[in-house]
Parts: structure tokens; C-alpha cells; sequence
């Protein structure tokens, strides 16, 4: 019973860790934690990162093992690969705050596909709600996001890709 | 076993960094900011699979190696990097060409990799796999775009295929390691991967308008360590700072 009430701290204080990337979306949000292992003071903290080549990993793992050593624990934390990242584990709470900064959360892949290279207009305007939207760029300015921009609020934004 | 897991992982690994190097060479001077970020983006996944490859790698080899040594102090002839991938981004045309060919390439042999009997090599493939689409996704729309575009940019484009395709036939030339791999289990099978491959250059040349050339192949041995005098310069300007001031750390 103490191990669950631990368990449920331990997630609050990886709760407060946010992507340096997207300050607003915690990375309990982002589906990146992936195990947590407690053993006494011992903890283990298996995160996944979401593109490979992401420089948030390294500033993510050590923002985890000073506020959870700060907390008393002695924390290791270990990246794994496999089952690979993807945006489906980005949780309903953070889609709403990747929204409300200002990024469009992903959509299914079939409609992501549809908007990055059909040129449909179905990705939402974080700003006014319009889909009246077209595709800037496939790549936005991180490896994770495409430019978007509204052309009714004419509001530039990001939109998250579908990863799957 | 082991030593030929790891020559097989430095092949693998080795296309991605020297060609992530060749597209972080254009960070700030891409044509256009959008392609700019497109393709130092494209580099920053290559990158990241490279870690996950060299870290593989290095601990394979054991005594002290790790991700940064094998990347900045091997020599140009313990490169295990296709020639393609070392060609210097002459014009854009070369750049999309270098990237379309690589990335039709790539994508099937991750294909088959995210099989492989090998763990780590099968995570690192359904990883990267998921990149390398939106990859093959830019690289074949601006290859359309360019060669289907006006006379001027369907000549350029075709000017640098022209040039481009006498090295890929290196892609599919197997070596000793990799028909090993295959049989065990861990490699790709080479010859899947060309099918795919050619049928992807016919449906896109097509839409292009571009002709397939029928130059004859080059003898290139990348994967063997031949390189071209590019590999020399690429090396020195990537090595430099562990090479002047070695175990530097920032």
C-alpha cells in the first residue's frame, strides 16, 4: 500500500518535468516515461525519446535526476528504444496543452497525411479555429513539428506530426 | 561475431553520419528557409539514429570506446559509408538527388531491419523508420517539383541524377559482412530492397518526367573503406576540435 501512495508521488514530481521544447506539456503528457522502477531510495526512470535525433533527451533526463534526487531519491534514468515513440501516447490532458500554446495537436495519421501532402485544409488554427489552413513547411523548427499558417486569422503556428 | 556485428553496424551507421554531415553543411544556407530547416532537420534525425548505432557499436567493442570516439577518431578508411552519401552538395538538384536516392534506399532497408534477429538493431529501425518516411516524403516532392518544373530546373535536375546514379549500384553490391548478416538473420537482404528501390525511382521519375540513365556503374568500395578524396575533407572539418585539442568536452 506505501508503494502505491509512492508510486503516485513519484508521478507527481515527474509531473512538474516539462519538455524544454514545449515548457507548457509535461513529459508524463508526452508519453515519454516509460517504466519507473522503486526500490528504496533506488529509482529507475526509463524514458523514450520521440525523434531520435531529439536534443530535448538529454536536458529531459538530467531535469529528471536532479528533481527526483532533490527528492531524496538516488535516480538513474535510462533511455530505451523499443516499443518505439509515438504521438498516440500523447495524452488527452496534453493535447489540450500543446493547443492552448499555440501548436496543433496531431491528427490521425490517414487525415496527417491528407494535410502534409494532399494539401487538404483540415489541421484547426490554434488561434481562431479556422480549418482554412495550408502547409508552409513539412518541417517546422523542431523535427517533430510542420509550419502551418491560417489563412483567415493569417496566425502562423506549428503543427505536431502524426507519428506512428 | 562480434567484430563483424560491429563492422555491419558501422555501415549501417556510417551512411547516416556522413550524409547528416553533408546536409548540416547547408544549415544557413539552404535556398529557401523552409528547405534550410527541412534538411537540417533531416540531418538532425540522421544524427540521432548515428548515436543510437555508435552506442550499439561501442559497446561492442569494449575497451573504452563510445559513441563520440568511433564517429571522431576513426580514419577515412575505417569508414564503412557508401559513396553516394559522401557527394558534396553541389546545387540543390544534387542535394534532393543525393537525398531521394539514399532515402529510397533506406526506407526498405529499415523495412527489413526492424525484423532483424538483432534487438538493438530492430528498435533502432522501427525508430528511424517513422523519420525516414517524412524523409522520403520531402525528398521525392521536390524531385517531382524540379523535374517537372520549368526547362531550367528539369535540366538541373536531371543534370544531377545524371550524375548521381553511377553510385548506386554500391548500395546493392553485397560485401562478405553483409551476406553474413543476411543469413543470420540480422542483416537486410540486399536484393528485396533493390526491387523495392527501383520501383520507387520509376514511379516518381516518371511523375518527374526524368529518364533513368543508363550510364554504366561505377566500381566505387565505400563499404570496404575506399573512399573518394571527399571522405578526407568531410573528415577533417567534422574531427577537427577532437583532433586539436583531444578529449575535449563542452
Amino acid at each position: 500500500m506505501s508503494n502505491t501512495v509512492e508510486l503516485k508521488n513519484i508521478e507527481a514530481l515527474l509531473r512538474e518535468v516539462t519538455d524544454p521544447e514545449i515548457p507548457v506539456l509535461s513529459i508524463m503528457d508526452m508519453g515519454v516515461v516509460r517504466d519507473i522502477e522503486q526500490n528504496g531510495k533506488a529509482l529507475l526512470v526509463k524514458i523514450t525519446p520521440t525523434y531520435s535525433g531529439c536534443p530535448a533527451m538529454d536536458t529531459i533526463a538530467t531535469d529528471i535526476k536532479l528533481k527526483m534526487d532533490a527528492a531524496g531519491f538516488d535516480t538513474t534514468v535510462k533511455l530505451v528504444l523499443a516499443p518505439a515513440w509515438t504521438t498516440d501516447w500523447i495524452t488527452e490532458n496534453g493535447r489540450r496543452e500543446l493547443e492552448k500554446y499555440g501548436i496543433a495537436a496531431p491528427l490521425d495519421e490517414t487525415s496527417d497525411k491528407h494535410a502534409l501532402i494532399d494539401g487538404k485544409r483540415i489541421v484547426k488554427c490554434t488561434n481562431c479555429g479556422s480549418t482554412n489552413t495550408k502547409m508552409v513547411s513539412q518541417f517546422g523548427s523542431t523535427a517533430c513539428k510542420a509550419l502551418f499558417q491560417c489563412e483567415d486569422c493569417l496566425e502562423p503556428f506549428d503543427y505536431f506530426k502524426c507519428l506512428k | 561475431m562480434k567484430d563483424k556485428l560491429y563492422e555491419y553496424i558501422l555501415m549501417l551507421g556510417d551512411n547516416s553520419m556522413i550524409l547528416g554531415h553533408r546536409l548540416s553543411e547547408l544549415c544557413g544556407h539552404g535556398p529557401s528557409l523552409e528547405t534550410d530547416i527541412a534538411l537540417t532537420n533531416i540531418s538532425l534525425d540522421l544524427f540521432g539514429q548515428v548515436r543510437s548505432y555508435f552506442q550499439y557499436a561501442a559497446e561492442l567493442k569494449g575497451d573504452g570506446a563510445t559513441e563520440d570516439t568511433i564517429a571522431s577518431l576513426r580514419f577515412d578508411r575505417d569508414f564503412r559509408n557508401v559513396i553516394l552519401v559522401e557527394q558534396p552538395n553541389t546545387d540543390f538538384a544534387y542535394v534532393i538527388g543525393r537525398q531521394f536516392l539514399f532515402d529510397a534506399f533506406h526506407l526498405p532497408l529499415l523495412e527489413q531491419l526492424m525484423n532483424s534477429n538483432d534487438e538493438t538493431i530492430a528498435a533502432i529501425a522501427a525508430k528511424s523508420i517513422k523519420e525516414s518516411r517524412y524523409h522520403l516524403r520531402f525528398s521525392s516532392s521536390w524531385v517531382k517539383r524540379l523535374g517537372d518544373g520549368t526547362e531550367e530546373s528539369h535540366q538541373r535536375m536531371q543534370a544531377a541524377i545524371n550524375h548521381l546514379f553511377p553510385f548506386v549500384s554500391e548500395l546493392f553490391r553485397e560485401t562478405k559482412i553483409e551476406k553474413e548478416m543476411k543469413e543470420l538473420g540480422i542483416g537486410a537482404d540486399l536484393s528485396l530492397i533493390k526491387t523495392s528501390f527501383n520501383q520507387k525511382i520509376k514511379e516518381v521519375f516518371e511523375e518527374a518526367t526524368l529518364e533513368i540513365p543508363d550510364t554504366p556503374s561505377r566500381q566505387t568500395n565505400g563499404k570496404t573503406g575506399i573512399h573518394t578524396e571527399q571522405m578526407g575533407f568531410i573528415l577533417a572539418e567534422f574531427q577537427y576540435m577532437q583532433r586539436a585539442y583531444p578529449n575535449m568536452t563542452w
